[in-house]
């Protein structure tokens, strides 16, 4: 069932994904490699998307990770599409479980080879990642694209200096001396804003805060000038007063660098105070995929609904009890059929047993706006503004 | 899942104080060398004043090193204060010896922060529920497996649970098996640390409702250790914000959110990313300048003038006296925000609008003066058969 053609729709060979750039699809053909099976909707949660846009410079589209193991399939990432062009953010949102992180993991091919089952396409500029070698991701990794992980102290090694890992990075995509490169890591951290940074060059990572460990971080991850910034829940180890000097400092960065920047986080404030879109995911799909501002006006998912309401706010008044979706996320391995948010969603017994049954596809309800319900827009609209919007 | 009805059976007594913590300090020594001699401490808490009022909910507010989870150790006496006192429906419990204590420890329980650290792993959530009984020596009627299942109803488990292991739970429902356990002796004061920053957004809320339930229905006294904002803002009564072991700001919870007054709590609450991207632009948010500095070396007089906007001379050399400056919202600070304070010059030996408006309080007008240069030198000198505890990771 791999799909990695270098054109994602269009052709006859790409069984799901309908053709053009306008979305609302209405095409049902079979699905391939379904075992025999013909569902009802052939969209399946995914391919709603048509070609990459003209200027995305990340385009991921079907993105399928699958991890074969003792107890089953678990089927972190399941049908992700998406665009990211250069100076935008993109935030991704989602809890424990939804598949944010293998999304990351996945586009930096970062998985160990044989243990993961990747189909689907990801293009960075015209390059696709999905299948490609592992040397020539591997030049990839850190010169155009970089990583920020959640815990600088766990993913920094402890052994060698902040100064030694840029230096180290550096080296391995720029052909310059030591001494070169070390005043490049002198710089960079500058830039990020750690004080002194000609003596902290040389401090190893345990001897940092937090919160300039973090900075020394992204020192790191900007050192080669990456077009592709992932931000892996970046400021969740870290108090409120130094999550806001770090976003602001990813903000100024990525206006300075011009790069695409995709922000993972659980935090709805994070993402609406740095976003430009935001993508949604559960149970390893995405279920809505809008800019920021239509997600926080116009939610089109119940879970996002979920979400909204069940977050104490500081900026509404106190309500007097919360209102949390009720169940836990579900298990990767046995995601519950059909809408996999169905056992969870009070609104499931309004779609006829759809929601039980069919997968729903990933579609778009208002223009540039994606969600996967079985919900129709009017019904949503009327829900959004009834039950929801006052509560908030 | 728990009952969603609950009707508050528990009457609050409101105004009669449960605890009652007057300058409590913790420092912790930091020892050097081949005879592991005191070379400096610590200074995790300095001076805490404040009150629990029987069926209210006090959060602790601050970041990380401001000596909330230190605090909250204190008041448990897990940890063994260095000064100040501890006084619980009346009684000194500041130096107890573990056995005094240990009738006590029906009174005040604890909930953890790490849902995955704080249940021994080896044990059933039966043992684990259960042990407090056994410790405790406690007879039930109906037996203690059925007090256990009791339990695991009220906080939302299922009395199948009984002979699990917590690694078969998720993080939300390890939680709540902690709170089972600290609910097992039917204590009067809760200290919770962190109950849900370990847990998803939509788990938060069921926990918090959970927490809120219980409080009604038992009539249960919180301490609730927090560094979330909006969490607090939910759940408390009363919030005390504190900055490198100080308290600098208490006030009532709609109070402190409406009207902050110590420059701190302003950064901190115009710090908390809002989910609404129609006040992106509007918001004009305060930048704190660098980190929170060392509670090993920290800075003299008042501990927040490193990094306040608004520091003078005077934040150097005298530290600020928590004062009340409006009813029930007391700050330490020499020019706290949204306030008008008196004129200085009105009020001989006044030099700050603080002192003045403490000059007009006191009848003979004295301004009380605290100088830090009188204060104890930093390196403080422990004596070797004092204190033998070790420094906490909080």
């Amino acid at each position: 069932m791999s799909q990695s053609t270098n054109e994602p729709t269009e052709t006859g060979a790409d069984a799901t994904a309908p053709t053009g750039g306008t979305t609302t699809a209405t095409e049902k053909r079979p699905r391939r490699g379904d075992k025999g099976k013909l569902s009802a909707n052939t969209l399946d949660g995914i391919g709603g998307m048509g070609a990459p846009g003209p200027d995305a410079f990340l385009s991921v589209r079907d993105l399928r990770v699958h991890f074969p193991t003792d107890d089953g399939v678990v089927k972190s990432v399941d049908g992700l599409s998406f665009d990211l062009a250069r100076g935008k953010t993109l935030g991704i949102v989602g809890e424990s479980g939804s598949g944010k992180s293998v999304t990351s993991m996945s586009i930096m091919g970062l998985h160990k080879p044989g243990t993961v089952r990747m189909t689907g396409s990801v293009k960075l500029d015209d390059t696709e990642l999905v299948g490609a070698k592992p040397e020539q991701v591997r030049a990839l990794r850190g010169k155009r694209m970089a990583m920020i992980f959640q815990d600088p102290l766990s993913a920094m090694h402890p052994f060698y200096t902040v100064g030694h890992q840029i230096i180290e990075a550096y080296k391995i995509h720029n052909k310059v001396s030591t001494a070169v490169a070390k005043r490049h890591a002198i710089d960079m951290l500058g830039r990020v804003g750690i004080p002194e940074p000609s003596s902290r060059v040389d401090d190893y990572p345990h001897q940092f805060s937090g919160g300039m460990r973090q900075r020394a971080m992204i020192a790191m991850a900007l050192s080669c000038d990456p077009e592709l910034l992932i931000a892996d829940e970046p400021t969740t180890a870290l108090d409120v007063t130094v999550q806001a000097q770090i976003l602001d400092l990813i903000r100024d960065l990525q206006s300075e660098f011009n790069s695409a920047v995709i922000l993972i986080t659980h935090d709805l404030g994070v993402v609406a105070e740095l976003s430009d879109d935001i993508m949604v995911m559960y149970a390893g799909r995405s279920v809505e995929y809008s800019s920021a501002d239509e997600v926080f006006t116009r939610p089109q998912h119940p879970y996002t609904w979920g979400l909204l309401s069940s977050m104490p706010r500081l900026d509404r008044v106190r309500t007097e009890r919360l209102r949390p979706i009720a169940g836990a996320p579900p298990s990767l391995i046995n995601v519950p059929s059909g809408c996999p948010f169905h056992p969870r969603c009070a609104y499931a017994d309004r779609t006829d047993g759809l929601s039980q049954t069919v997968r729903p596809p990933f579609a778009q309800t208002h223009p540039g706006h994606y969600s996967a319900c079985h919900l129709s827009p009017e019904e949503k609209q009327a829900i959004w503004e009834t039950d929801i919007r006052p509560t908030l | 899942m728990t009952t969603t009805t609950v009707k508050p059976t528990a009457a609050k007594q409101a105004g009669e104080s449960l605890l009652q913590v007057t300058n409590l300090t913790k420092h912790f020594p930091i020892r050097r060398g081949l005879l592991q001699r005191v070379v400096g401490a610590v200074q995790a808490v300095d001076g805490l004043t404040f009150d629990v009022a029987r069926g209210e909910t006090l959060s602790l507010v601050g970041e990380s090193g401001c000596g909330k989870t230190t605090t909250g150790r204190m008041l448990t006496r897990l940890l063994e204060p260095t000064a100040g006192t501890i006084l619980l429906e009346g009684q000194d419990i500041t130096h107890w010896s573990t056995g005094k204590m240990r009738p006590l420890r029906r009174e005040v329980q604890m909930i953890f922060q790490d849902p995955y650290g704080s249940l021994n792993p080896r044990h059933t959530v039966g043992t684990i529920v259960g042990a407090p009984f056994h410790l405790q020596g406690i007879k039930t009627e109906r037996g203690v497996k059925r007090e256990v299942q009791d339990l695991l109803e009220l906080v939302g488990l299922s009395p199948e649970h009984y002979n699990r292991y917590p690694h078969e739970f998720s993080g939300g429902q390890r939680q709540r098996i902690g709170i089972a356990r600290s609910l097992a002796l039917k204590p009067k004061l809760i200290i919770a640390d962190e109950p849900v920053s370990a847990l998803d957004v939509s788990i938060q809320a069921q926990v918090i409702n959970l927490l809120e339930d219980l409080q009604d229905e038992l009539g249960l006294t919180y301490v609730v250790i927090a560094h979330d904002l909006s969490v607090v803002r939910h759940m408390s009564d009363r919030v005390a914000v504190m900055y490198l072991g100080n308290l600098v700001e208490l006030a009532d919870r709609d109070e402190l959110y409406s009207r902050p007054m110590h420059p701190y709590t302003t950064a901190l609450l115009s710090a908390v990313p809002i989910p609404d991207t129609q006040r992106r632009t509007k918001r004009e948010r305060i930048r704190l300048q660098g980190d929170v500095p060392s509670p090993v070396n920290p800075p003299p007089a008042c501990r927040f003038h490193t990094r306040c906007w608004k520091a003078q001379e005077i934040c150097r050399t005298e530290t600020p006296p928590l004062v009340e400056l409006a009813p029930r919202h007391q700050v330490a600070c020499h020019f706290p925000e949204n306030i008008d304070l008196p004129d200085p010059a009105l009020h001989p030996g006044a030099s700050t609008p603080l002192q003045a408006a403490v000059a007009e309080r006191s009848p003979d007008g004295e301004v009380p003066h605290d100088d830090a240069s009188q204060a104890a030198p930093r390196v403080i000198p422990l004596d070797a058969s004092g204190d033998a505890s070790r420094p906490d990771d909080a």
